[in-house]
């Protein structure tokens, strides 16, 4: 351990003498790197979709930033992986070391329970530590605490929670008159509690007349058959299926629907990218229902589709699974830019009430009350057909059918915020 | 109702019968060896990648029979050059290398085929409904993959029964001593019995990759149950891992059915407690909350009740 | 005398190693390592010195944990003033009572019905905990502020590395107190029930009675060590029980040296940095792990600290010279063999751009790149077959006419 860190500041010692004599050769990209931390899952289960979404944060940062100049008079953006393994405690350790390293921005999502942990965890250090302060950027995690009752101001949530997201599924439910049984099913925890409640709820305000024939709570991660379920599903007469479900879980429902001869739509979160979309193929189509705030297809304009491509050259594995990130980074760019500095208290109030519009061209809103960011949201359908960007190579895509305007997703806010003083 | 539990009964039987391919190898090295295999259900994990990674080249019906046969001869290696060499550190010790093992493949796996769920599917020419009942399909593979574990219990107890190679290895079981005396090659057996359990579950894999979703999470989702059937049939009875399957298959595939609580019970009883007691949630349990948490209930009082388990003559 | 040196050594290091390691990251790792090794040094009482192979040890870690955060949440919403100091003893109380009660009916056998009935039991935990949210608040877990206790001597605890005093302080004295269990009576038993269960029960000892007083000492100190997880981490999740974290201290334990005191703290020690550090670097860490672990089980049955104590008897009779030449040219095509294996794996994994490894660039996709370290490692591989023999010669050598054959070690 002493001989790592040692190894480790003498590295550094190397590479700022480096940079010193750089400095004087060429002027510009050559200053002071902003690093910033990005705490997610790189190991373990949870993997496949941190790896792919630090991808997508690291080739935006050189794309849109780097290769143009840097930040703040020519500062390059470097994203700096850490690897949480999608557990609380690990979160903080790697929070320690983002900090240890002199990072003041730390973006973060995958997972609820981490996410929470870590919101909790910067806000504590923050108010403990005024000299080390850092930002919280939320890419991901929904649960609607997070902008609701436990909100506090380090944190900027750029993912609609669950309860917007159900709002437009709902309203787009209601729109179809042929819907008129619906079975809710989701992951026995708070995330999947939330989404059948709110389901439930928001159904009988909008359409009393439909009928909820089941709501199911299955283990997380421990169904090892998903038939059994199916048999409920097709004995209730449903004729739309409602789950929050995400990962194995999300495959194994969606083809254990399809396997039994079900022909319902099914409306979800997290049922494309990262395998998902290749697994479910064919059998998926045109009854896979997405709620997002992305469209991948069709791509609205140039900018998107040459960030697409760029990256599918760099990355022909992957997909740009979630542009939010992009949009997250440039709104944070542009907050430093306005504050002319990285202080995370100076950053995070020249990110409040702020207005961006996205590589794709649509207008994004960050709520100053509770941090929460408002942007168009889109129901988009698995199919082949129209797809000018498949998934995993599979073919297969999202395309865009629904879309609601960003004034239309704006709930209140149920924050109450503490600003710290300075 | 009648249609939810017939299905739920087919269900089953299917998943009985897939857990019985695993218990079988598990009991039988478990009886032979002393060995309670954690990796066991590892080696039905690499089936499933194998016959992916085999029918993506050549075809599913070649995998079929590849991929276990493949298994088999790893899992004989491990015997010989692994599980021989920590057998001399004692009983405590192959447990834990096979804990390890467990672990090292589902590490391994994704090495080689990533962390995203793989699209492995049974052959498009079983892909239509072997009969509709109710309004609901059942598909033609999980007929085969019912035949398939049929047929190996069958095969499987006329070997043990009926043929040499099977009285050799009855007898190995209870007198390992004797049969060394008699001038057969002991740990050759082993080596074989460890090879072939490994297969049995390789097989298992291959045929239900496709329906349960081939991901390196498959093995650790099935890997405690298969104890628990070994456990609660008995150590070392073939009968017992059968019954204990069936059991713990229909078991759970009835509790998820029925849709039962604990709200139901206090309702028929009569009893009625505030929503916001103290145990509020204990109240709201509901049976397909707690299927799966059944087997480990039922493991533990078992082996708090009755250590020999169902079918079994001995404890350990 | 002594071993009151060697304590107050052990206390010394602990005062000094802040110092030493002052950056956030650093106290960060030290409160890991002060936890992990209470929580190892518990499962040794259990698995070392009485025998019991447990795969639900995070049961009572997770327990007490649970525990201690909410006696830090009463304290925050202010119905009861705990200090700080006190609450990984709350920690501990729970862990021994959750101990007393699943080790009244576990204890009664060893060997592989305790393994089974401890998986039972830790899965059954695990899976409820999800269920039962207002004890375990589901996968988001339960938090809790710890700087609402009452300020201990002015001490307010917001600091990590004021924390880490609290910990080390306690991790002393669990370290103490299962140190001197090991010298009672009971704990002396509890080895000889672990040896020879039939020769204890003639001497009219129960083993299951033995077995039972290790088991819920275990547990109690597990629970301390949970209890001091909610102080420094302010939280405690689903994951702090389930199977894994039950895995991670059976690795511990195992890498570290079973039986030996003093094996398990080493593991704790080598496995959080190893868990904090190694993923910095690659996302492979868990294989690497895993294998580590699987040689070890192999090949040193007694761990790390067994493979030390194996250079017991050359020391004492003064040959340990005779092994320097072998082990250095034993150690060369060694470290270059696992090196080039590494760099075959880390390249295996990456798809594009050059990929630097010890200073060398390699390209992925590239033949030259995978020859290359492939002919490295194959060379390594064959000067390897070919030094250790040399290496054996010298080991028989040096440890030859031994007079004494190797007995337990248990001196800290």
């Amino acid at each position: 351990m002493h001989l790592m860190s040692s190894a480790h500041r003498l590295l550094r010692r190397h590479t700022t003498a480096l940079g010193l004599c750089c400095l004087l050769a060429t002027p510009a990209g050559a200053q002071e790197p902003i690093r910033i931390a990005f705490i997610d899952p790189q190991s373990g289960t949870f993997a496949a979709t941190g790896e792919s979404a630090y991808k997508v944060l690291d080739f935006a940062a050189d794309y849109f930033f780097n290769s143009r100049g840097g930040v703040l008079g020519g500062r390059p953006l470097e994203i700096v992986a850490l690897d949480n393994k999608a557990s609380a405690a690990d979160s903080q350790l790697q929070l320690r070391r983002a900090i240890s390293d002199g990072m003041q921005v730390v973006f973060s999502g995958n997972g609820s329970a981490a996410a929470s942990a870590l919101s909790t965890a910067i806000a504590r250090h923050n108010n403990r530590n005024p000299e080390s302060q850092v930002l919280f950027i939320n890419y991901a995690a929904v649960d609607p605490v997070l902008t609701g009752a436990d909100c506090n101001f380090w944190h900027f949530r750029f993912d609609a929670h669950s309860d917007m997201k159900m709002e437009v599924m709902t309203d787009h439910i209601a729109a179809n008159p042929a819907i008129r049984r619906v079975y809710v099913i989701g992951q026995d925890y708070s995330f999947g509690k939330a989404v059948g409640d709110a389901a439930i709820r928001m159904l009988a305000a909008k359409r009393p007349e439909i009928q909820i024939v089941g709501n199911e709570l299955h283990p997380i991660g421990q169904v090892k058959d998903f038939t059994p379920y199916i048999s409920k599903i097709v004995a209730s007469g449903a004729d739309a299926v409602i789950t929050g479900n995400w990962g194995a879980d999300m495959v194994a429902l969606g083809r254990g629907i399809t396997d039994a001869g079900l022909d319902v739509p099914i409306y979800t979160f997290y049922a494309a990218y990262d395998g998902i979309t290749g697994t479910l193929g064919e059998s998926g189509k045109n009854r896979i229902h997405v709620v997002h705030n992305d469209r991948a297809n069709p791509v609205l304009n140039d900018v998107r589709r040459d960030f697409t491509l760029a990256f599918k050259a760099a990355n022909p594995a992957l997909d740009v699974t979630q542009p939010r990130l992009v949009n997250a980074l440039m709104m944070l760019v542009a907050a430093m830019e306005a504050a002319g500095t990285t202080d995370p208290h100076d950053v995070a109030l020249a990110m409040e009430d702020r207005r961006l519009t996205t590589m794709t061209g649509e207008e994004i809103w960050m709520r100053a009350d509770d941090h929460q960011l408002f942007a168009p949201l889109n129901v988009s359908v698995h199919t082949n057909e129209g797809v000018e960007f498949d998934s995993d190579n599979s073919g297969y895509g999202l395309v865009t059918r629904f879309t609601v305007p960003l004034e239309d997703t704006i709930a209140e806010s149920s924050c109450h915020m503490t600003r710290p003083t300075r | 109702m009648a249609d939810a539990l017939i299905f739920a009964t087919l269900n089953g039987l299917v998943t009985g019968m897939l857990l019985f391919m695993l218990a079988s190898g598990v009991t039988l090295i478990f009886s032979m060896m002393g060995v309670l295999n954690f990796a066991h259900a590892s080696f039905y994990m690499l089936g499933a990648y194998f016959a992916f990674a085999i029918s993506q080249q050549i075809g599913f019906w070649p995998a079929l029979l590849l991929a276990p046969m493949l298994v088999g001869v790893l899992g004989a290696l491990v015997e010989r050059y692994g599980l021989r060499q920590v057998h001399k550190s004692g009983q405590v010790a192959e447990l834990v290398f096979t804990f390890g093992l467990a672990f090292l493949i589902e590490e391994a796996v994704q090495l080689f085929w990533g962390r995203a769920t793989q699209d492995f599917r049974s052959p498009a020419a079983l892909d239509f409904a072997l009969f509709t009942l109710f309004g609901q399909d059942f598909p033609a593979w999980k007929g085969v993959m019912l035949c398939i574990s049929v047929s190996i219990f069958i095969g499987l107890y006329f070997v043990l029964t009926r043929t040499r190679t099977g009285i050799i290895i009855q007898a190995a079981i209870t007198h390992p001593q004797a049969v060394a005396n008699l001038g057969h090659n002991v740990p050759r057996l082993f080596m074989v019995v460890f090879g072939a359990g490994s297969a049995l579950a390789g097989l298992a894999g291959v045929i239900a990759g496709p329906v349960l979703t081939t991901f390196p999470g498959m093995a650790s989702v099935l890997g405690s149950i298969v104890f628990v059937i070994v456990v609660i049939g008995g150590l070392g009875s073939l009968t017992g891992a059968l019954v204990a399957s069936l059991l713990i298959g229909l078991l759970q595939s009835w509790a998820i059915a029925s849709g039962l609580g604990m709200a139901d019970l206090l309702a028929l009883l009569g009893v009625s407690f505030p929503p916001d007691h103290a145990l509020r949630d204990l109240w709201r349990l509901t049976l397909p909350q707690v299927a799966p948490l059944l087997p480990y209930l039922l493991l533990v009082l078992i082996l708090i009740f009755r250590p020999s388990g169902l079918f079994g003559k001995r404890e350990s | 005398m002594r071993a009151l040196v060697l304590w107050a050594g052990f206390a010394l290091v602990l005062m000094v190693l802040p110092l030493i390691f002052d950056s956030v990251l650093g106290v960060s790792i030290l409160n890991q390592m002060a936890i992990a090794i209470v929580f190892a040094l518990s499962y040794n009482l259990l698995l070392g010195q009485g025998g019991m192979l447990s795969f639900g040890h995070a049961v009572y870690f997770g327990l007490g944990g649970f525990l201690a955060v909410h006696a830090m949440l009463l304290t925050e919403t202010q119905t009861l003033a705990i200090p700080l100091v006190l609450i990984p003893l709350a920690g501990g109380l729970c862990g021994l009572c959750a101990a007393l009660f699943i080790g009244s009916f576990s204890t009664g056998r060893a060997g592989t019905v305790f393994a089974m009935i401890s998986l039972g039991v830790g899965e059954l935990l695990a899976a409820s905990s999800l269920i039962l949210v207002s004890f375990f608040g589901g996968e988001s877990g339960v938090s809790a502020d710890r700087t609402f206790a009452p300020p201990f001597f002015g001490v307010d605890f917001s600091q990590d590395v004021q924390v880490y005093f609290l910990a080390a302080a306690w991790l002393f004295v669990s370290v103490l107190g299962m140190y001197l269990f090991t010298r009672t009576p009971a704990g002396r038993l509890a080895n000889a029930v672990r040896d020879n269960p039939e020769r204890a029960r003639f001497l009219g000892y129960s083993a299951g009675r033995v077995r039972f007083i290790s088991f819920a000492v275990a547990g109690f100190f597990a629970g301390i060590a949970g209890g001091l997880f909610a102080v420094n981490y302010e939280i405690l999740t689903a994951g702090n029980l389930n199977a894994a974290s039950s895995g991670q201290v059976l690795l511990m334990a195992y890498i570290g040296g079973l039986g030996v005191f003093i094996g398990p703290i080493l593991g704790a020690v080598l496995l959080t940095l190893i868990n904090s550090l190694l993923n910095h670097y690659t996302t492979l860490w868990m294989l690497y792990l895993g294998l580590v672990f699987v040689l070890t089980v192999m090949f040193l049955p007694r761990g790390l600290t067994g493979l030390l104590m194996l250079h017991r008897v050359p020391w004492q009779q003064g040959r340990l010279g005779l092994l320097v030449r072998p082990y250095t040219l034993t150690a060369i095509p060694g470290a270059v063999l696992v090196l080039s294996l590494i760099g075959l794996l880390e390249l295996s994994q990456r798809e594009t751009g050059p990929f630097v490894y010890l200073g060398i660039p390699f390209a992925p996709g590239s033949a030259v790149s995978w020859l290359a370290l492939l002919a490295v490692a194959v060379i390594a591989f064959v000067a390897l077959r070919r030094t250790l023999p040399g290496l054996r010669a010298a080991w028989a050598e040096a440890s030859a006419q031994s007079p004494r054959s190797m007995h337990e070690g248990d001196a800290p």
